[in-house]
């Protein structure tokens, strides 16, 4: 011990002395202790010098620490579990022109396959939180697309790729800047011919210019692209005509007969947002004077487009070419073969009739030649300059993508790639499938990603690197129709990511941030005020193109024949287009246009061709290739489906690319070869037993001659201008004053066009995005639970294989007068508003469900379980156990391992938007006319003090409207648009004869079919 | 089992006051009296119960998404039990209290058994309104007015609002009945029982009964006056559960027939239910003298008169569907019909209207198994009655675009067998605790009726006999 050896030796005599002489028990523990030398008493106070220090504490320091310690109980006791321990400071600073709580709006563009779109983005104190249309660009004018609203969900999805990747492992950005710096440095000396680049389509001059000087580096380097649902044909159809690349475009404004051939102009080309407007505007009967387009459709699959048509004929995608040729043959452009069917014979007249107002509009789904075709026929009837326009091309890159990635397989087999940069493109999932792309990925030396998702093709690199969302990035881009816009960020990036001018800054050298980029791209351009002014309109002024002048010279091209036997046509989805939104809940979860499918793809075929098979919807079914591609998915019955075909939207069955899209639907890729891009022959489907499970949100198809959506041909409306069935009895039971209920101050209402709707569902996503509507799950769709407030009805009418209507009725809180869901719910949580609202009440709601049983539009949602904050795309991830190497042994934990994504929740109520409760469970929701943007413009004009002028409440859903269908206003004034249409004589109330009252009306559907063709 | 013979007496075999206190009181005080199959059925019920609990407990957890209801079914199970339980509790007041008011002496055997019968399914049938809710724990206190300073009270318009008034009420009513005419019988079985923990608490729940004329007196008083109050009860309880949907404009709901037609196929299934307890308690327990062929009689005729009131009930439905010329109710009709839940009408047919046919033969009636499965049937068909009625009507909608499928999930069924063996929990706690017959109403029979002149040494020791 070493107290004894510096005591030194202890007396033990004197020990011996003062243990003497004790009476009693004398308990001692060691000889030091009996000594009680000074050296114990050190010894002691280093062992337990707390208890020392609390013996001696005198009166006043005691005093002192029992204050400071109570006063510490009491700060300790502040730091409670339920208060964020986070600093909230205001603004020492203010930043300029922002007003806590009140939202900011920058203007942007989304590119969209590469096209880009104006928008305005709205931004709640740094967050973004709701995307609108640019009023300014030619294709939005303020109106948007479901994807396009949906996109702000994509840039908080917590599945986008967040840290930079080497492998499977986590690296860091400058990592990668020595690696590929190494390399770069060492393809210097070879001009870089073992470098080869990748991109979807580029519309962005900027980034278009960075890889142009990328190339003047190393020039034998190439630039692949490479989009699976690009627009090759459309390109390679201008080629073919005019003998170089033009970029055609629509104006339907000026059409009056329109005969579209596959084309689903309306949603799925790039300009939709526009040609629905300028169709909806030549249909708009209020405004055009009782006139009204023509649109024939020729389809291979019921779209949107066909169901707005006035004629409407189903055929095999291979079969369209042969229209495009009769129509031409009745025109005189090529020698008429065969018999020409009476209707077409008709179509041809009528085009013939309309010189330069007409319009042939071949889809992007159609081969070369029937673009080719069609920009004949529109030369000979006129049309060019005045319904279609060309200018110069828009993209840039490669002419061809899908030769272009033929030949970089064909470079990666012949292991002449060392470096292959992949901006965005995703060929491992999307590429055909007799590349094989994924092995030939496989011998390029060095492989780099930079895209949003760790993907499939992420998977198979060296390296991946996060890209940004473009709300988080400066850049530019080019519209359909070239006019450029600039990108701006509403948000720094969430991740670390870098824009794709930045990462091509690295590769150049010059690792410019994205904003300093773009701003000396445009520093000649746009000098000093004119960037501002660009920016703040989201439109580089006098940038679209103008006309080229051209005119056919290429011979008529040879139409390919029509395949044989069962034809499957492969279609971009609607909602995922080619599998890059898969991971968006809100598009997965919208109801697909005609279908109602939620979650999923699936094989549609017609009545009669499932009957024949012995198939019913929902069953599972294998689709074979003669050559012995096999695919097997679930099996959709669709009225207007062309017989002996099937169609599979692309896009499902993802692997890799998030929580999201790994769980839905099959992948069709596997059957789309390089030969057979748009649809082959020669398939089989097979029954496989059993049903595969699809989550529709509509299960009754027909209207039951009820009288719900009310249409008629426009000769029918000089006789019956009211559309009215002859049948029809008004309740005249009412005690109560035919108008609305005599209130002070205004009463809102909205009309619904049916005429010019076309079922987009832009506005169901909308409101989704606005009013912070939750995602269920596909499960959830299954029991009927989706929460989305406008439920797109869709009705069929006439025969099963060919309806001669499909009707769109979107269909959302009615606002009645005499709501049958206010007296009924036991708690008063839905009331009327002195506004005519028909309120509903969160905090009061008990959740009875009572008021959605006697809903006779059954509109309202209830929240079954909790579903704000437990939405899959935010929460947890399930994942197999990495195996783990570790020296020659692997080591695997058995079994599932989950594990919460990082920042998942957090980044979900960045989402949200903060003037519209978030619903826990139990409660019920339904549309409230966007009260909270009622009371904003309430507000701003009590503080002008003025009343609420017309048009200046616009609802999320009117907004987001691309033809204008939806128009909200004050009823109680006679002046107002929504008075005026309340008024017209097509309005109508849904179920008026139950007395409710709506404060929603609906006009209704008027076509115009040509009288002399027989339906 | 050999066929008891209908003879027209109430009480058969050999009886004094004495026997009857026997028969009946020692169930509560002998614990010999109950033999394995109590065991088994508590045994079962507890089990049963306790499923019950946890299946609330995972609803309380998880929301009311662990059911099948969706939009537009808004209510399925949840409601289909709610009235089912309502209805079974129908039979109790109706016997106790109309019954009574019509001086029926018949019903003195089997009123104890139906009014605890009332009391439980009450209980059960409670717990949807709450439980049904999205969220519960508001609903509890939301849904019943009382002064607050926000001035907000319950929507009095609403037809669950006097569901609430009503159930409540009924609740309450039927609690007081059920103890005050206990209370000479509690008095009975304290002066008898030897135990000691028995005597304090009989003791404490008979009030102090000493069986004086002035308290007999005050004990007639008292249960005609509730008799009086609960007579109304026992049309006003299942026809303002009607009203839940009659005054709804959902088709298939919105029909003037539903209050009587209501009432009727409470009393029907009430009587099944009462049958379905009575036959294996009068067998287990020999009490065959007390609950005799003639009671079962007279149960089963009642079965049947409200069973053909019920099937009158259906043929007007479907009349008025096609009547009205009213495309919507006229489309659900077929759809109940032809739809893809038509199995569920097309049984509910036969068990509600079919099948009790049977018991226009004496001889059926006379059938100790064949009254048992009818009644079982019946108590089936009233459930798919309001199958039909509520989830039926709710999935077919006045615009086909809001048409969705309902299907029920394994949380639906295994708290509909919960709430059953909450019943039968109760229900044989009550056998083993409580007379299950009215023994001073027995013998106030028994004197009536004149078979066994009261000796005044049995009388003195019966201590309660009637004076």
């Amino acid at each position: 011990m070493d107290n004894e050896t510096k005591q030194g030796r202890l007396d033990l005599d004197a020990i011996r002395a003062k243990l003497t002489g004790k009476s009693g028990k004398q308990y001692w523990r060691s000889l030091e202790q009996v000594a009680e030398t000074e050296e114990f008493q050190l010894w002691l106070e280093d062992e337990f010098p707390h208890r020392r220090s609390l013996l001696d504490i005198d009166r006043r320091s005691f005093l002192k620490f029992m204050g400071a310690s109570l006063a510490f109980a009491g700060l300790a006791g502040c730091r409670s579990v339920f208060m964020d321990q986070e600093k909230v400071v205001p603004y020492v600073k203010m930043p300029e022109e922002m007003v806590v709580g009140k939202p900011l709006y920058y203007a942007s563009a989304i590119p969209l396959l590469g096209y880009g779109v104006g928008v305005l983005v709205e931004q709640h104190e740094g967050r973004p939180t709701k995307i609108e249309g640019n009023p300014d660009h030619p294709e939005s004018q303020g109106s948007t697309s479901a994807i396009i609203q949906a996109s702000i969900l994509q840039m908080y999805d917590p599945d986008r790729s967040q840290v930079a990747m080497q492998g499977t492992d986590i690296s860091t950005w400058e990592e990668f800047k020595k690696v590929i710096l190494g390399v770069l440095t060492k393809q210097k000396a070879a001009a870089g011919a073992g470098i080869r680049i990748l991109t979807e389509t580029v519309a962005s001059p900027l980034i278009a210019d960075q890889i142009g000087d990328f190339l003047k580096m190393f020039p034998a380097a190439t630039w692949h692209s490479w989009d699976a649902t690009g627009r090759d044909n459309a390109r390679a159809g201008s080629q073919g005509a005019y003998g170089k690349v033009v970029n055609t475009t629509y104006d339907l404004s000026k059409a009056d007969v329109i005969v579209s051939l596959d084309a689903d102009f309306l949603l799925g080309m790039p300009g939709s947002l526009r040609y629905a407007r300028d169709f909806a505007d030549g249909r708009r009967l209020e405004a055009t004077g009782g006139k009204m387009n023509r649109l024939y459709q020729f389809e291979s699959f019921p779209t949107i487009t066909g169901a707005s048509s006035d004629h409407r004929w189903a055929m095999k995608a291979s079969e369209i070419g042969g229209v495009a040729a009769m129509i031409a043959g009745g025109l005189g452009l090529v020698p008429t073969a065969g018999e020409v069917p009476d209707h077409i014979q008709k179509v041809v007249a009528d085009l013939q009739a309309h010189q330069g107002s007409s319009l042939v509009i071949p889809g992007d789904h159609q081969p070369a030649a029937v673009h080719q075709l069609c920009h004949a026929i529109n030369e000979k009837l006129g049309n060019n300059g005045k319904t279609v326009l060309h200018g110069p091309r828009v993209d840039f890159g490669p002419e061809n993508q899908l030769e272009s990635l033929t030949q970089l397989t064909d470079a990666l087999n012949q292991h002449k790639v060392e470096l292959l940069l992949i901006f965005g493109a995703n060929p491992v999932y999307t590429a055909p499938a007799d590349l094989k792309f994924a092995d030939a990925l496989g011998k390029a030396k060095l492989k780099v990603r930079h895209g949003q998702y760790f993907d499939e093709t992420s998977d198979k690199c060296d390296w991946h690197l996060p890209q940004t969302h473009f709300l988080e990035e400066w850049g530019d881009i080019r519209a359909y129709d070239g006019t450029v816009s600039l990108i701006q960020p509403a948000i720094a990036p969430l991740f670390d990511s870098k824009s794709q001018s930045e990462m091509l800054g690295i590769l150049l050298g010059v690792p410019l941030s994205s904003y300093d980029a773009l701003k000396n791209a445009y520093k000649t351009k746009l000098p000093g005020k004119k960037w501002d002014i660009a920016l703040n309109s989201g439109v580089v002024e006098n940038t679209t193109p103008g006309p080229v002048a051209i005119s056919v010279t290429g011979a008529a091209p040879q139409i390919p024949a029509p395949v044989s036997g069962l034809e499957v046509s492969f279609r971009e989805c609607p909602n995922i287009v080619d599998g890059r939104y898969a991971n968006s809940g809100w598009l997965q979860e919208l109801p697909r246009p005609l279908t109602k499918i939620t979650w999923d793809n699936a094989i549609h075929m017609s009545p009669s061709k499932a009957q024949e098979l012995g198939l019913q919807s929902e069953d599972h079914a294998e689709v074979a290739l003669s050559t012995g591609e096999k695919i097997d998915g679930g099996v959709w019955v669709m009225p207007g489906h062309p017989k002996d075909a099937i169609t599979i939207h692309l896009g499902y069955g993802r692997t890799k690319g998030g929580t999201i899209a790994e769980g839905a639907g099959f992948d069709v890729y596997p059957l789309r070869k390089s030969a057979s891009m748009l649809y082959t022959g020669g398939a089989t489907v097979k029954s496989l037993g059993g049903s595969y499970g699809l989550a529709t949100t509509q299960i009754h198809h027909e209207m039951d001659g009820k009288d719900i959506v009310r249409s008629g041909t426009l000769a029918e409306l000089k006789g019956n201008p009211t559309l009215q069935p002859e049948d029809y009895e008004k309740a005249e039971i009412s005690m109560y004053p035919d108008e609305v209920f005599d209130y002070d101050g205004p009463q809102w209402g909205m009309t619904i066009d049916l005429n010019t709707c076309i079922g987009c569902n832009a506005c169901v996503t909308a409101c989704q995005a606005e009013n912070n509507i939750s995602v269920v799950g596909k499960d959830q769709v299954k029991r009927a639970r989706e929460l989305h407030w406008i439920r797109m009805d869709r009705y069929y009418v006439g025969g099963l294989d060919e309806p001669t209507e499909t009707v769109h009725q979107p269909v959302m809180c009615q606002h009645c007068e005499k709501a049958p869901c206010e007296p009924v719910c036991p708690v008063g949580a839905t009331v009327h508003s002195h506004e005519g609202l028909n309120q509903m009440v969160y905090n009061r709601c008990v959740g009875t469900r009572y008021c959605s049983n006697n809903c006779p539009y059954k509109v309202r949602r209830f929240n079954y379980l909790n579903f704000s904050d437990n939405q899959s795309q935010f929460m947890d991830v399930t994942f197999d156990a990495p195996t783990k190497q570790i020296g020659d042994k692997k080591f695997t934990i058995p079994g599932k391992v989950t594990q919460g994504k990082p920042h998942g929740i957090q980044l979900l109520k960045m989402l949200n938007n903060p003037d519209v409760t978030v619903r826990g469970r139990g409660i019920m929701v339904k549309c409230t006319y966007c009260v909270q943007r009622i009371n904003d413009s309430r507000i701003e004009a009590k503080k002008q003090g003025r009343d609420i002028k017309d048009g200046e409440i616009v609802t999320a859903c009117e907004q987001a409207c691309p033809t204008r269908a939806i128009v909200f206003g004050n009823v109680a004034d006679k002046e107002s648009r929504v008075s005026k249409l309340r008024a017209d004589k097509r309005s109508y109330l849904l179920l008026e004869n139950l007395n409710t009252r709506p404060r929603t009306s609906y006009l209704g559907r008027v076509r115009n079919p040509n009288p002399e063709i027989k339906a | 089992m050999a066929r008891e013979s209908l003879n027209d007496v109430l009480i058969t075999g050999q009886q004094t006051y004495q026997s009857i206190d026997n028969s009946v009181g020692s169930m509560s005080l002998d614990p010999k009296r109950h033999k394995k199959n109590w065991f088994v059925m508590i045994g079962i019920a507890f089990l049963l119960l306790n499923l019950f609990m946890v299946s609330v407990g995972w609803l309380l957890y998880q929301g009311v998404g662990v059911w099948g209801n969706n939009i537009p079914t808004g209510w399925a199970f949840d409601i289909i039990n709610f009235v089912w339980w309502i209805g079974i509790g129908h039979a109790g007041t109706l016997i106790s209290a109309i019954l009574l008011l019509l001086k029926q002496q018949w019903r003195n055997s089997i009123n104890r058994f139906a009014e605890a019968m009332t009391l439980f399914a009450v209980i059960c049938a409670a717990q949807y309104p709450l439980l049904h809710t999205g969220r519960p724990w508001v609903a509890a206190y939301w849904l019943l007015p009382y002064p607050n300073i926000m001035a907000v009270w319950p929507q009095f318009r609403s037809p669950l609002m006097w569901d609430v008034f009503a159930v409540s009420t009924y609740a309450t009513v039927s609690i007081l009945f059920w103890f005050v005419g206990l209370i000479p019988d509690l008095a009975t079985l304290r002066d008898k029982t030897q135990n000691k923990i028995g005597r304090t608490v009989f003791g404490f729940l008979s009030l102090g009964w000493r069986g004086s004329m002035r308290h007999w007196h005050r004990y007639e008083q008292a249960y005609l006056l509730l008799a009086g109050l609960s007579t109304p009860l026992v049309l006003s309880v299942h026809t303002i559960v009607s009203y839940d949907f009659a005054m709804s404009v959902v088709p298939g709901w919105n029909i003037t027939v539903f209050p009587p037609y209501f009432v009727a196929g409470a009393v029907f299934a009430g009587f099944a239910m009462v049958l379905l307890l009575a036959l294996p308690v009068r067998a287990w327990y020999g009490l065959r003298d007390l609950i005799t062929m003639r009671h079962i009689d007279w149960m089963c005729k009642i079965m049947l008169a409200t069973g053909l009131i019920v099937a009158y009930g259906y043929i007007l439905e479907a009349f008025y569907g096609w009547y009205s010329g009213n495309p919507d109710e006229w489309s659900l009709l077929n759809w109940r019909f032809f739809g893809p839940y038509n199995w569920a009408y097309w049984s509910l047919i036969f068990c509600n209207c079919i099948a009790p046919q049977v018991l226009w033969s004496p001889k059926a009636r006379q059938s100790i198994p064949v009254v048992f499965t009818v009644s079982i049937i019946v108590s089936i068909g009233m459930w798919l009655e309001r199958f039909v009625i509520i989830p039926m009507s709710l999935m077919r909608n006045y615009l086909p675009g809001s048409d969705r499928m309902y299907y029920p999930t394994i949380i639906d069924f295994t708290m509909f067998f919960g709430t059953i063996g909450l019943f039968f929990f109760l229900m044989w706690l009550f056998i083993r605790f409580l007379p299950v017959i009215n023994m001073f109403e027995m013998k106030d029979l028994l004197y009536k009726l004149g078979k066994t002149p009261p000796a005044p040494a049995e009388k003195e020791k019966a201590g309660v006999g009637a004076e």
